[in-house]
């Protein structure tokens, strides 16, 4: 990887006696799309207004191009964010939104047009220079929101859950657009999000943020097919978590589930501690007939419910011992309704060991 | 009758507004017409009055006769507003960003003196004040200050009554102005290397602009009218045109020199407004705002 960018060691905020970052630790490299990815008030938010400036670490230390810059007020920071409300400043036009930050750093005349116009190009609003903000639609607004910020070409891009306020079709439009812009300009992006599929889609390195630390930080693949906690496991896709006694065999964890069952998992996926559990995601599972032969786990159980969702259906399926497992199947041979497993079936799931993942004792949970 | 309406919609504002419209024409469109007439009267209570054009003569006649009135008044209107403004804004501030819980008993205390009525506040001023009242007393007797020095009966203290007693006019549609701004705004100000002296200039200040234009129309034309506080805190040398119109009508019964001075004064007024309207410009403000 490039160098580092942005350098948090041991961060941690509190506000009053609540602690809102609990002491982070991370490195962010140049070039990369760093998300970090919580439910609110997991500290994602307060760890970028801290990158921001515009709040200070209670302890640690924050360092910008390897200055540090802990206590550096916002306004002399090579840093510029992108508000989740866009924060455009309603009595100036787009223009002079845009062209803000440039006069401030004291680009003057002809530049601070030429560069204004590259960045209203960049995010396709040549034409708009002369509106006020009142008039833009909200997708617009949040295009000048994001020209606002690049055209003073940062070391890094701050964005707080930018694309909150559009809808769900605008919302992915603009993530691809975004991760366009991003690879143009090569500037590094902080992205703050709690939207799992935006993280996913977008990013290059994922810290998953949980009670103002983060669980485990890594690429959107690693998460989702080898998360290490149990918060993690669930917070990104949906995962069907096997509890019971914990116990080894040769190059296997095992777990002994509360209806005497056993389900394996390699060890090579991780160290499941003493108090860790083998998990597995819906689409990794099988149906089988009762009867019918297979390898690996194997666990038996009914069909309580089916829910045909187009390119797939999903099936939940009551084990022994009252053990729900959520199941996914694509819809690849079948063509209609008929065919599919109705509740009250009575069906074997089987999956192969090493498509399973294996989570350790939770820090948190 | 709700049925009528629901098959005539456009019938609902007018409907609305028809009491404030009954209202203005009973209490200003009628008087209004009844001063310009009387501002066209000639003759005395003695003899009665008669109506003729020929007496529009008496405007410029007016005019002339109390052209120091009406300038004092316009020159005491504009530093009174000036005065307002430079207290108002940093307390409107204070209250709309750094009260904290403090916000409402600060606000409360700004409108307090609205509980008191308006004459008896001038004339506890004038008790303040006074030549050797507790304010001045002191100072003179240890020697700080001469003993012929006084504040009463000055343009100071005329131009100190008329700010004290519409200061809040002008605090209250600035705070709200100020307390409208959303405070993310000046963070993305900083965010694009503003400090905080230019996040104030850029941002804060042309976002307060409506607030400070109300506020100083509030205090302004009100001022602009007063002789309570010329009568109860001056002397003879700061006399308003308020108070010109006031003995014109009540004191010499000149009702059409008083009627003709209150039309003068009221077209001032709004040539002022209207100007410093087009100064500020309102209207792009507002689309600003919208």
């Amino acid at each position: 990887m490039a160098d580092v960018d942005v350098r948090l060691v041991n961060v941690t905020k509190m506000f009053g006696d609540q602690t809102a970052v609990d002491g982070i630790t991370l490195d962010v490299s140049d070039g990369e799309f760093f998300t970090l990815l919580g439910p609110s008030g997991c500290g994602k938010t307060t760890t970028l207004r801290m990158i921001g400036g515009f709040e200070q670490p209670t302890s640690g230390l924050i360092e910008l191009k390897g200055e540090d810059v802990t206590f550096l007020p916002a306004h002399e920071r090579d840093v510029n964010t992108v508000f989740q409300s866009y924060a455009l400043f309603p009595h100036l036009t787009i223009f002079e939104n845009v062209a803000f930050g440039l006069r401030r750093s004291g680009i003057k005349g002809d530049e601070v047009t030429r560069r204004v116009g590259e960045a209203l190009e960049l995010v396709q609003l040549i034409g708009y220079e002369k509106r006020k903000p009142a008039q833009l639609s909200g997708g617009q607004a949040q295009r000048v929101a994001l020209a606002r910020a690049l055209v003073n070409r940062p070391a890094v891009l701050l964005l707080d859950e930018p694309l909150g306020a559009l809808d769900l079709k605008l919302r992915k439009q603009m993530g691809i657009e975004l991760k366009r812009i991003q690879r143009e300009v090569g500037i590094t992006f902080i992205y703050v999000t709690h939207d799992q599929e935006e993280a996913m889609t977008m990013s290059d390195r994922i810290a998953v943020m949980n009670k103002g630390r983060y669980e485990q930080l890594a690429g959107p693949e690693t998460l989702y097919e080898r998360p290490t906690t149990r918060f993690v496991a669930s917070f990104v896709g949906a995962s069907n978590l096997l509890e019971g006694k914990i116990g080894s065999d040769g190059d296997s964890w095992t777990v002994t589930l509360p209806s005497g069952d056993v389900v394996r998992a390699p060890k090579s996926l991780g160290e499941i501690g003493t108090g860790g559990a083998i998990g597995v995601r819906p689409e990794k599972l099988t149906l089988l007939e009762p009867g019918q032969e297979s390898k690996g786990n194997r666990l038996d159980g009914t069909v309580v419910d089916t829910s045909y969702l187009g390119v797939l259906t999903q099936y939940t399926v009551e084990g022994a011992g009252g053990l729900r497992l959520l199941v996914s199947e694509q819809n690849v041979d079948r063509t209609t309704r008929s065919d599919t497993w109705r509740p009250g079936e009575r069906v074997a799931l089987t999956w192969k060991p090493d498509h399973g993942f294996v989570v350790g004792d939770s820090k948190s949970a | 009758m709700i049925a009528f309406l629901r098959r005539r919609p456009g019938l609902l504002p007018l409907l609305l507004l028809a009491p404030a419209i009954a209202w203005l024409v009973a209490f200003y469109v009628y008087p209004a017409i009844q001063m310009l007439q009387a501002s066209l009267w000639s003759g005395t209570l003695e003899t009665g009055f008669a109506f003729s054009w020929a007496n529009a003569a008496t405007y410029p006649e007016a005019l002339g006769r109390y052209s120091d009135q009406f300038l004092r008044s316009i020159l005491y209107a504009a530093v009174s507003t000036l005065v307002c403004l430079a207290l108002a804004f940093p307390l409107a501030y204070t209250i709309a960003y750094r009260a904290g819980r403090w916000r409402t008993i600060l606000l409360f205390i700004v409108i307090a003196p609205f509980f008191t009525s308006f004459l008896l506040r001038v004339l506890a001023w004038k008790t303040v004040l006074g030549d050797d009242g507790f304010l001045l007393g002191p100072l003179k007797a240890i020697g700080v200050l001469p003993e012929e020095f006084r504040i009463l009966a000055t343009p100071v203290a005329v131009i100190f009554g008329i700010s004290y007693n519409f200061f809040p006019f002008m605090v209250l549609p600035i705070y709200v102005s100020l307390e409208k701004i959303d405070r993310r705004l000046v963070e993305a100000a900083k965010d694009l290397y503003a400090g905080p002296a230019r996040a104030f200039q850029r941002i804060t200040l042309p976002l307060a602009l409506p607030g400070v234009f109300a506020g100083s129309l509030l205090v302004f034309i009100p001022a602009m009218g007063d002789f309570v506080n010329a009568e109860l805190l001056g002397s003879v040398q700061t006399r308003l045109i308020g108070n010109v119109i006031q003995s014109r009508f009540l004191v010499n019964n000149d009702y059409p020199t008083a009627a003709a001075l209150s039309f003068m004064l009221m077209a001032g007024i709004l040539a002022a407004v209207f100007i410093y309207a087009r100064v500020l410009g309102t209207d792009e403000l507002e689309s600003g705002i919208g």
